[in-house]
């Protein structure tokens, strides 16, 4: 950084002890929104926003190297792969056992509603992963820019 | 696992994209790459073929049947073009000059190629899905994917190229967008078989002529048409000519598939041209791209920059064979979406070749290069000659069924006017012609690698081989006419 503020916000006490509390209910918060996605309100989109938002908080806070080095951008990356992946992938499981491409009746041998719960599921957990990873390259690529 | 070949041509490149990033090493994603677009080809001649003999092929997405799930529907239009996208990523994808002239330091390669791969996807959803929102997030995939590879360039001026293009491609999109949503608004079904049932007694509702109009003007902005084509000669100048060659050769092709699909298909042609004239407006633009594009590249300086122009022309050429709505002027129209595509891609590719030897795309970079690099010069002569139409060539073909087209409307003055536009394009390519063979050779370089000259000759001899030979090309492209003015395919 060119400009060193006065004190960082690390050092800012208040900052610091409120963030910690916080940034493991947002982390909670995401999850529950997550898995009650099918339940309620919410889903893979809003849970993996939240779930990015307290890494974004943490980076605030403590500096875009120490999250950085809680989350490097290789797995960043490859997360943004990874739940694209997830999501196609049961689309191929559904072809593969016969039913056509996303028809998460057919994931259950017993009950075609267990199987559309495990399907949406399995697709909601990889919304979540690509957008949360998402969330996180922007959010690196926007803080980094001044230091390339 | 035959029958889910309509969604797995679409779902292939869209999961192959994510894989390459997994996999980062450069040869094996540029080998991955390149399997998967054939995959992709070998899977859209086996659905060309097999719609031609079946007729149109349903596939509804996840178990819900149309119109209320998403439906993909392929008759004789949609899998010529999966044809055409197909085979020009085939054989754009593993040519030698792929990353000649990106900006990408090593390390970062694999995204260009996942981008690539995106891009396929989408061109691949647009011509494959038959609901109208779905065709919307294909068009927002295609065209993020085409900002970032335009991007790629490596004059910093092709980030400004790529911002534009991304001004006017939003703007094209929102229009699209916005029509959708009217049409929605007014009939509440987004399936285009659907829509084509329940909008004839609507047609007077002025929601459904706004909505008609939006989706007219964002695709013509996706398309390019004169006067709404300023983003394009920038875009593909800008871009690496690897790129300028596949989204030259089918992301036109595929805006072009949309107008279609929209006037013939959801509205009818009775409508758009009985009710609303829609070609006395589509024919004074046909007419002044053909003519405008083809002054403007003879001036060019830059030969991507000269091709560019020359495609607002031959874009002009299309869109006149839409306004004809006669059967030999449609045939004209989307048989040129193929010869097209051959000859833009090819002559994209063989000046890749130029930049790969010289590192520049200016005209005066190919002087005296006839003696250098005598094959990619004859194939940019040959692809040339087709652009004019001389006989011989494809040009020549889809040219022959415009002015047959024009002449069965009693339309002469414009029959002469595709023969003087033709000749203009005689202008730019003699001229590219005398200083590849009658220039100084400034330059000491010689013939690319057989892996970068082979995709430029497949695609050039493809223009000779479809130029004696139309059963495949003429053929489907007059059962795609017929599927479209018969109604429902």
């Amino acid at each position: 950084m060119s400009s060193k503020p006065p004190m960082r916000m690390r050092e800012k006490v208040l900052l610091r002890v409120a963030s910690r509390v916080f940034i493991p209910l947002i982390l909670l918060f995401a999850l529950y929104v997550q898995f009650h996605g099918d339940f309620g309100p919410g889903g893979g989109f809003q849970a993996g926003v939240i779930f990015a938002a307290g890494f974004v908080l943490f980076g605030l806070i403590f500096g875009l190297e120490t999250l950085q080095q809680v989350v490097p951008w290789s797995i960043v990356e490859r997360s943004v792969a990874l739940g694209l992946l997830i999501f196609g992938g049961v689309g191929v499981a559904c072809l593969l056992r016969g039913g056509r491409f996303l028809d998460y009746g057919v994931l259950d041998h017993h009950s075609s509603m267990h199987g559309q719960h495990l399907g949406i599921l399995i697709i909601e957990l990889g919304v979540g992963l690509t957008v949360a990873a998402t969330m996180l390259a922007i959010f690196y690529a926007m803080a980094g820019r001044e230091r390339t | 696992m035959s029958e889910h070949l309509s969604a797995l041509i679409v779902v292939l490149p869209l999961l192959a994209a994510p894989v390459c990033l997994l996999l980062r090493h450069t040869a094996m994603v540029r080998a991955w790459t390149s399997i998967v677009a054939w995959a992709c080809m070998i899977m859209a001649w086996t659905l060309l073929e097999r719609v031609q003999t079946g007729g149109a092929i349903s596939y509804s997405m996840g178990g819900w049947d149309p119109p209320l799930g998403i439906e993909y529907r392929l008759d004789a239009l949609n899998a010529y073009l999966l044809v055409i996208v197909t085979t020009i990523a085939a054989v754009v994808f593993p040519s030698g000059t792929i990353l000649t002239g990106t900006a990408l330091p090593e390390g970062k390669r694999h995204l260009y190629f996942a981008a690539l791969l995106l891009c396929l996807a989408g061109l691949l959803g647009i011509s494959s899905t038959g609901d109208l929102f779905n065709v919307f997030v294909f068009v927002e995939i295609t065209s993020l994917s085409s900002y970032t590879l335009i991007s790629l360039g490596k004059d910093r001026r092709a980030l400004t190229a790529a911002f534009s293009y991304l001004v006017m491609g939003t703007i094209g999109g929102t229009f699209l967008l916005l029509g959708i949503g009217f049409l929605y608004q007014v009939t509440g079904t987004l399936n285009m078989q659907d829509l084509a049932l329940r909008l004839p007694e609507l047609l007077e509702s002025r929601t459904v002529l706004a909505g008609f109009a939006f989706l007219m003007v964002g695709g013509s902005i996706k398309l390019a048409v004169f006067p709404l084509h300023q983003w394009l000669p920038n875009a593909y100048t800008q871009a690496p000519p690897a790129v300028s060659a596949f989204i030259a050769a089918t992301a036109t092709k595929v805006s072009y598939y949309l107008l279609a699909r929209v006037i013939f298909t959801i509205f009818g042609a009775a409508f758009v041209f009985d009710a609303l004239h829609l070609h006395w407006l589509m024919l004074p633009m046909a007419l002044a791209a053909m003519f405008a594009g083809s002054f403007a590249a003879v001036f060019q300086t830059d030969l991507k920059r000269l091709l560019a122009y020359s495609s607002i022309a031959q874009i002009g050429y299309m869109v006149l064979g839409l306004s004809m709505a006669s059967e030999a002027g449609l045939t004209g129209g989307i048989v040129h979406l193929f010869n097209h595509a051959l000859m833009k891609g090819g002559l994209f590719l063989a000046v890749a070749s130029v930049v790969m030897r010289t590192g520049s795309s200016s005209v005066n970079a190919i002087s005296g290069l006839g003696r250098k690099m005598p094959i990619t010069m004859a194939a940019m002569v040959i692809g040339g000659l087709s652009l004019i139409g001389v006989p011989g060539t494809a040009g020549f073909v889809s040219k022959w069924y415009l002015v047959v087209g024009a002449l069965e409307h009693g339309w002469y003055s414009v029959a002469v006017l595709i023969l003087l536009s033709s000749l203009i394009a005689v202008v730019y390519v003699w001229r590219l012609v005398e200083i590849a063979f009658f220039g100084e050779a400034t330059h000491d370089v010689c013939e690319v690698p057989w892996n970068s000259w082979l995709p430029t000759w497949i695609l050039i001899g493809g223009t000779l081989v479809f130029g004696l030979w139309t059963d495949v090309t003429v053929g489907g492209a007059s059962s795609a006419a017929r599927a479209l003015l018969g109604g429902t395919p």
